[in-house]
């Protein structure tokens, strides 16, 4: 008698409809990845058709002729990239440390809350104060004085106008610095405190046992960290349109202006007119997309082995 | 060696000193009334404002919430209640990493799905991208959020015969309220300033996208309106277009919208985490 009062009571057939719509949702994530890959592989195949392989490796770009090569493109998003890993590392890390084994208790809280709150700042915000504060800045005297005293490099020469590589990577530094230190943080405080007190022990002094104790055991996810910041720095649109000038080409010189992967799609697609036009920019939509994939995926792993499988997060 | 510490330290808060102090000086100097309830003049002249933006913004971020709001929770839920196996790894893992996709890249996506389809610009394609945006952040945070209820409080349900799906919105989601409404507006917050994909999904407008007639209290008003198919005015996206015109009177303007946007973007999260901790203090 029991048995069937029961099974009325729990309702099979509504936890049997709930389960189906929230399964429905999860695989919906599977879907829009789904989605995505088919869309940009399906939309770019023209221009894969018509030029294959040689897209990546070719220089001009021509629309009015309909000839396309994405170098510039790539080149501009790595070297921007690289250069905001530069100036963004050394400051992320040394915020992240002094955080975790430096600062007094209280200064804990208000500190990492500033540092995210730069994270919450909108790309075209970054952008805008770019263009009227940090351009004026970089061509008034920052550029004059990498020409003079670095100018034998050949990384700064030509003229000092603000605009270029070197803004965006700059911007772009500033903009990555929440993310890899607030996930530096949260590697170096699973780093378990009997590390440190052993090397303390052991008679080191505080730098040594940052240095021994604590990143060395957090090697792997400080990688994971620096390239989740990568990740961001690929694929940032809004800020580096606004300060890189946007002419495709090869230069050495970081005063020259470029265009990134990103800023290209930002400043043409809407534009583009004829199908070749839209389906090459769209390709170099898909290239960037599989690079932040994988960066991401890489990333992710480095933290994980760190973290074990406790979520990293941007906000925490 | 404490001392490099700080100084990183110091060069890092630089910058969002610089940013905000003179966000707010620039910006405080170039809002005023009709900053917010007009639309903007043609070029050269002086005043206008960007109501149509915000309303357009409002709109759009209302779309992509729509969408992507019960989308990212009901996946949260799956994770947390169904998602302890081979397939709920899969998509912990895609989630994260969709979240790491490039904002052009779905704004692209976007276009091909939407904008390819009616043939034309709308505030529905951009309010799809941004929802595309939102749901992997919302399903992770509904996740970790669900993960802290207590397994206790799940048996205490089932033993009092609440069927599964009752338990899990009743009493875990319930319980969870206030920290999955918070992910949500992480959520929001970031897709609000986001530029990059409405580029070529909601193009921008510069007026109204149209007007309605209303006859009201024995008079006729004309009262503007924004249409979900039709090319809609975005506050980042008229930031951005002001921002690198050459004109000094729409400098002006930007600066005032980046202003309006941060303390919208501010207040909304801030009401939303008052209201939800009034209310689960009431409940509880």
């Amino acid at each position: 008698m029991a048995a069937p009062l029961l099974r009325s009571s729990t309702g099979e057939v509504p936890d049997q409809i709930f389960k189906v719509v929230i399964t429905a949702c999860g695989l919906a994530i599977l879907g829009m990845l789904v989605l995505i890959v088919y869309e940009l592989t399906s939309r770019s195949a023209a221009s894969w058709h018509a030029f294959g392989f040689k897209f990546f490796a070719a220089s001009d770009w021509d629309p009015p002729n309909e000839v396309f090569g994405a170098k510039p493109f790539i080149y501009g998003t790595l070297v921007s990239s690289l250069l905001a890993l530069i100036i963004a590392v050394p400051l992320a890390v040394g915020v992240a440390v002094f955080t975790t084994e430096m600062c007094p208790k209280q200064l804990r809280g208000p500190l990492s809350f500033f540092v995210e709150l730069l994270a919450a700042i909108p790309s075209v915000i970054y952008g805008l104060w770019a263009i009227f504060v940090l351009v004026p800045l970089l061509s008034a005297y920052v550029e004059p004085f990498l020409s003079k005293t670095l100018g034998w490099t050949g990384l700064f020469v030509g003229p000092a106008y603000g605009f270029g590589m070197l803004a965006a990577g700059v911007i772009l530094a500033i903009m990555i610095v929440p993310i890899i230190s607030s996930i530096t943080r949260e590697v170096l405080l699973v780093v378990p405190q009997h590390q440190r007190e052993a090397a303390l022990a052991l008679g080191a002094t505080r730098w040594e046992m940052i240095r021994m104790g604590v990143l060395r055991n957090a090697r792997a996810g400080i990688v994971g960290a620096i390239i989740l910041g990568l990740g961001r720095a690929l694929g940032e649109t809004m800020a580096v349109a606004m300060v890189i000038g946007n002419t495709p080409q090869i230069v050495a010189s970081l005063f020259a202006s470029g265009h990134t992967m990103a800023s290209v799609l930002a400043n043409e697609f809407s534009e583009a007119t004829g199908d070749i036009y839209t389906s090459a920019l769209i390709e170099i939509g898909l290239a960037l997309f599989l690079v932040t994939i994988v960066v991401n995926a890489l990333a992710r792993l480095l933290v994980w082995t760190v973290t074990r499988g406790q979520p990293a997060r941007g906000h925490a | 060696m404490t001392g490099l510490a700080v100084c990183t330290v110091i060069l890092v808060l630089a910058p969002l000193a610089a940013i905000f102090g003179y966000l707010v000086y620039r910006g405080v100097g170039s809002i005023n009334w009709a900053f917010v309830t007009q639309i903007p003049k043609p070029v050269g002249e002086a005043g206008g404002g960007m109501a149509n933006a915000i309303v357009g913004s409002a709109f759009i971020l209302g779309i992509a919430s729509l969408i992507g709001v019960p989308l990212g929770v009901g996946a949260g839920i799956y994770l947390a209640e169904f998602g302890r196996n081979r397939l709920g790894s899969v998509i912990r893992f895609t989630a994260d990493v969709l979240n790491g996709v490039p904002s052009i890249v779905i704004g692209t996506v976007a276009y091909s799905l939407v904008v390819l389809y009616q043939h034309h610009f709308s505030a529905l394609a951009g309010g799809v991208a941004l929802s595309i945006m939102m749901v992997p952040t919302i399903s992770r945070t509904t996740e970790e959020m669900l993960l802290l209820v207590p397994q206790a409080l799940r048996e205490a349900s089932y033993g009092l015969g609440v069927p599964r799906w009752r338990t899990t919105l009743s009493i875990t989601l319930r319980t969870a309220t206030s920290g999955v409404i918070t992910g949500v507006m992480l959520a929001f917050a970031r897709v609000a300033g986001e530029t990059a994909p409405l580029i070529f999904t909601a193009l921008g407008n510069t007026g109204w996208s149209r007007y309605l007639r209303l006859g009201l209290f024995g008079k006729t008003w004309t009262v503007p309106f924004v249409e979900s198919n039709q090319p809609t005015a975005a506050l980042p996206l008229q930031i951005y277009v002001y921002a690198i015109s050459p004109y000094d009177e729409w400098h002006r303007q930007a600066w005032a919208g980046a202003l309006v946007l941060i303390v919208l973007i501010v207040a909304a999260v801030s009401a939303v985490r008052y209201v939800v901790r009034r209310g689960t203090f009431g409940s509880s």
